[in-house]
């Protein structure tokens, strides 16, 4: 939704993930762009360069924190070291949401350094539900998990994935980071419809919309990255932001990284989205007031 | 044991088996169990791929990932192996040492110490390799270490020999039987020169770092691994500055520190006093003595 407790009642447009290659031309053309999302797990370090960037940044810039290793549907206990140094940058960047994965990564003190798909078991909301509100308590801030895209589904699973997104959310009471281009992509290797994801998510949880591009292989769809946003995902885009308004939307490009402009000008073609969203929003909010005046 | 951590256990212990040589996932794991199987009892097939391939994409994802967080790390030590080393080096130490932090940053961080132990795999340049492995190593930590705040002239004109003096984080000094400072600036410099990524400008630049390896004679040198304005440097010391820097990182007091400095020295006596105190302003002026815990 626009603006809702997940998201700090903040109503960010549309962003880009913060990223390198970049750095020089944001810091010396200073570009209009109105958020960066950073991934934190890049500035959960004591000093030196990546810090001086970023601090540069927060200066000019809305900057919201996107994490890849907090991996809430782990069985084991998240490690306090981490928490620690995740709440130090938290600090730092006063981000109005975190947000990271619901999936699985690390087990025994072992890292995969991925995003695994969760079997979607009741055993498996309690649990990610529960480390999802232990880590929101300590860190202070709310917490939004983000679908994953997938290659694997377990025989154990007893619901569909956006059903356990669903569950989890309303019982860790945390917001939702909708990423339109994974529900395509595990729509694809798991033959669902990607419209009946989205359409049954719970939209007043949405708390920003994420947006990629993938690569076509000849028997799965890999989550890459490296691409401008495909029409399919567009297409899923504007179906999410017919349901759950002009929300915070970030595209991600973590490879073959083109210039900032490209990657910016790709990224604004969510706009046209966006703005037909905040047309339908204010009529709304026009006849609610002019219905308001007629009952008076 | 619950079902969940007994899936993540099952499908991890998957994920983090090594690939074969032509980097699938092997069929029948070391210990003899099969994978195929295991992949059958967790992963619901699809109509295009099996469970076992479904299995695969993350195995395959979990090494490429690691084989390229390493790779980029340890540039250096890849030139001085040679290629097909480098990967057999790669595999056994990621096998026998994965990755146990939230961050890839922390990935080389046992491989000095793996390789102490099989020093097979950096034969028959083993002191060069060893060397340029504790370089690059040093290098990610001056990269991103933490900075103290620095001691100002008041806080080192109060100091005496029964001071502690602190070092900054994110400096390292190593004592090394080869220059693999030059050699590393060489390398990374050549890496980054190129403009062109052809197969040829490729197989030039391959056989470049075999030169340049090939010509690396054994030199003792004395290394400080810094950083200033956010850039690391590498900073050539005398065996003194070594072993008064070690000591001082060793927790000796100032005194102890310049004992152990000069034990053995063939710096005359009367241009000690001199030495001390171009090293300690230099030192001073790079901001190395930090203010915590100091005397």
């Amino acid at each position: 939704m626009p603006a809702n407790r997940f998201n700090g009642f903040t109503d960010y447009g549309v962003g880009i993930g913060l990223r390198i290659p970049h750095y020089q031309h944001i810091l010396t053309r200073k570009p209009v762009v109105d958020w960066f999302e950073i991934i934190s797990e890049n500035y959960m370090i004591d000093g030196g360069r990546p810090l001086e960037v970023l601090d540069k940044i927060l200066d000019q810039y809305n900057v919201v924190q996107h994490g890849v290793s907090m991996y809430f549907g782990s069985a084991s206990d998240p490690d306090p070291e981490h928490l620690r140094r995740l709440k130090r940058l938290v600090k730092r960047t006063n981000t109005p949401w975190l947000s990271d994965h619901l999936c699985w990564g690390s087990v025994d003190g072992r890292y995969t350094h991925d995003l695994l798909p969760m079997p979607y078991t009741w055993e498996a909301v309690k649990v990610t539900a529960e480390r999802i509100r232990r880590v929101q308590d300590f860190l202070e801030i709310p917490v939004v998990v983000e679908n994953v895209s997938s290659y694997a589904e377990f025989h154990v699973s007893e619901m569909a994935e956006w059903e356990f997104l669903n569950e989890v959310a309303e019982r860790a009471d945390c917001g939702i980071l909708l990423d339109v281009n994974n529900i395509y992509v595990s729509s694809q290797n798991h033959s669902f419809d990607p419209f009946t994801y989205v359409n049954a998510v719970l939209a007043e949880r949405v708390a920003q919309i994420h947006i990629a591009g993938h690569s076509k292989f000849e028997k799965y769809i890999l989550d890459t990255h490296d691409h401008p946003v495909l029409d399919p995902v567009w297409r899923l885009y504007a179906r999410a932001i017919e349901r759950v308004g002009p929300t915070a939307t970030l595209l991600e490009w973590d490879d073959k990284i083109p210039s900032f402009e490209e990657v910016h000008a790709e990224a604004m073609k969510a706009e046209k989205y966006l703005a037909a969203a905040r047309t339908k929003t204010g009529a709304a909010a026009t006849k609610v007031s002019e219905l308001a005046g007629v009952a008076r | 044991m619950s079902e969940l951590l007994e899936i993540q256990r099952r499908v991890a212990a998957a994920i983090l088996h090594p690939l074969t040589r032509t980097e699938t996932m092997p069929r029948r794991r070391q210990d003899g169990s099969s994978n195929v199987r295991e992949a059958d009892a967790l992963i619901k097939p699809n109509d295009r791929l099996s469970s076992f391939e479904r299995l695969e994409i993350y195995n395959r994802q979990y090494w490429f990932r690691l084989y390229s967080s390493f790779e980029e790390d340890f540039p250096g030590l890849k030139a001085i192996v040679g290629n097909a080393k480098f990967e057999t080096l790669m595999r056994g130490y990621l096998t026998d040492c994965p990755s146990t932090s939230f961050t890839l940053r922390n990935l080389g961080s046992r491989l000095v110490k793996w390789l102490e132990e099989y020093p097979e795999h950096v034969e028959p340049r083993r002191a060069l390799a060893m060397d340029m492995a504790r370089l690059e190593w040093a290098h990610i930590e001056a990269f991103d270490s933490g900075e103290e705040e620095v001691l100002d002239a008041d806080d080192l004109a109060a100091i005496n020999d029964n001071s502690l003096l602190r070092l900054q984080p994110y400096l390292r000094v190593l004592e090394l039987r080869y220059p693999v400072d030059d050699l590393l600036i060489e390398l990374r410099n050549e890496s980054g020169s190129s403009d062109a990524s052809s197969n040829n400008a490729s197989s030039a630049r391959k056989r470049k770092h075999v030169r340049r390896v090939a010509a690396v004679e054994p030199e003792e040198i004395f290394l400080a691994v810094h950083r200033h304005e956010n850039s690391v440097y590498y900073k050539r010391l005398h065996r003194e500055d070594f072993l008064l820097l070690k000591g001082l990182l060793e927790g000796l007091s100032i005194g102890a520190a310049i004992n152990a400095a000069f034990a053995g020295s063939s710096l005359p006596d009367d241009q000690r006093g001199a030495f001390l105190h171009e090293a300690f302003a230099s030192w001073a002026a790079l901001g190395w003595f930090t203010r915590q815990n100091s005397n």
